[in-house]
């Protein structure tokens, strides 16, 4: 498997959730992944987007970029990008529960979920100066059927 | 199209598809209509027919628990399957809602 990169970027609209995360979703097929593997990664980008959409541009206009790599030994690495409003403190938006939403039913859980199913997650950001996610994951590149001996 | 039961006092919705940030506010609107509508004490929501959830379900979820017991009622989840329940443990759901 060679490594591989990807860049996407997309108006910031809730239509656009699920947009991304199947676009991540078939640009992993040659990592071969596990049903749990496509899912995690599905939930991730769902959550990082939607953030960039919610609080990011908070219903204006705006752009979201992600990029998407993998090495040839099966290091995913995705970083999702907005030049929104920023966040003033990471520590505190990454608390699990914490919402500046509550009013959209937004249960604060995004970052949690992130952190849990992906390997490793960063967060960069400023007041005025956008988001940056920052994740990745190490598939376990189970061999395609057709490299399987007979 | 979504489907509920009504039986007796339980009302029992049955979400499917994707239940996203984009997705929650028509579930949402839908399920907080039937519960207007039925005046139920118990509500189910049956997850079978969900093939995508992010933390936006557990925003619903909750949402209509504080919506039910605010009239006296209570609610229950059943067949989560395994992700979404990893999402509701991780958020501690279960500790509002009755795993069915």
């Amino acid at each position: 498997m060679k490594a591989n990169e990807m860049r996407l970027r997309f108006s910031a609209l809730p239509e656009n959730e699920a947009f991304a995360r199947l676009c991540v979703s078939a640009f992993v097929m040659p990592l071969n992944p596990t049903v749990e593997e496509n899912e995690d990664v599905k939930t991730a980008v769902s959550e990082a987007v939607t953030n960039a959409i919610i609080h990011g541009y908070d219903g204006r206009e705006g752009e979201v970029t992600l990029l998407a790599s993998y090495s040839e030994s099966g290091v995913l690495c995705l970083t999702i990008e907005d030049k929104g409003c920023g966040i003033e403190d990471i520590a505190r938006a990454m608390e699990p529960m914490f919402t500046t939403r509550p009013e959209l039913e937004r249960s604060g859980m995004g970052f949690a979920v992130m952190e849990n199913f992906m390997d490793a997650l960063e967060v960069i950001s400023a007041p005025g100066k956008g988001t940056t996610v920052c994740m990745r994951k190490q598939f376990a590149c189970l061999p395609q059927k057709s490299e399987l001996p007979a | 199209m979504l489907r509920h039961t009504l039986r007796g006092d339980t009302l029992t919705v049955f979400l499917k598809g994707e239940l996203d940030h984009n997705s929650a506010k028509e579930m949402r609107e839908w399920m907080d209509g039937l519960i207007d509508g039925a005046r139920a004490r118990r509500l189910v929501i049956d997850l079978s027919g969900l093939e995508f959830m992010d933390s936006s379900g557990i925003g619903v979820i909750i949402g209509r628990y504080n919506k039910m017991q605010k009239r006296g009622g209570t609610v229950g989840v059943r067949k989560a399957g395994p992700r979404i329940n990893r999402i509701f443990n991780l958020s501690g759901v279960y500790e509002l809602v009755e795993k069915l």
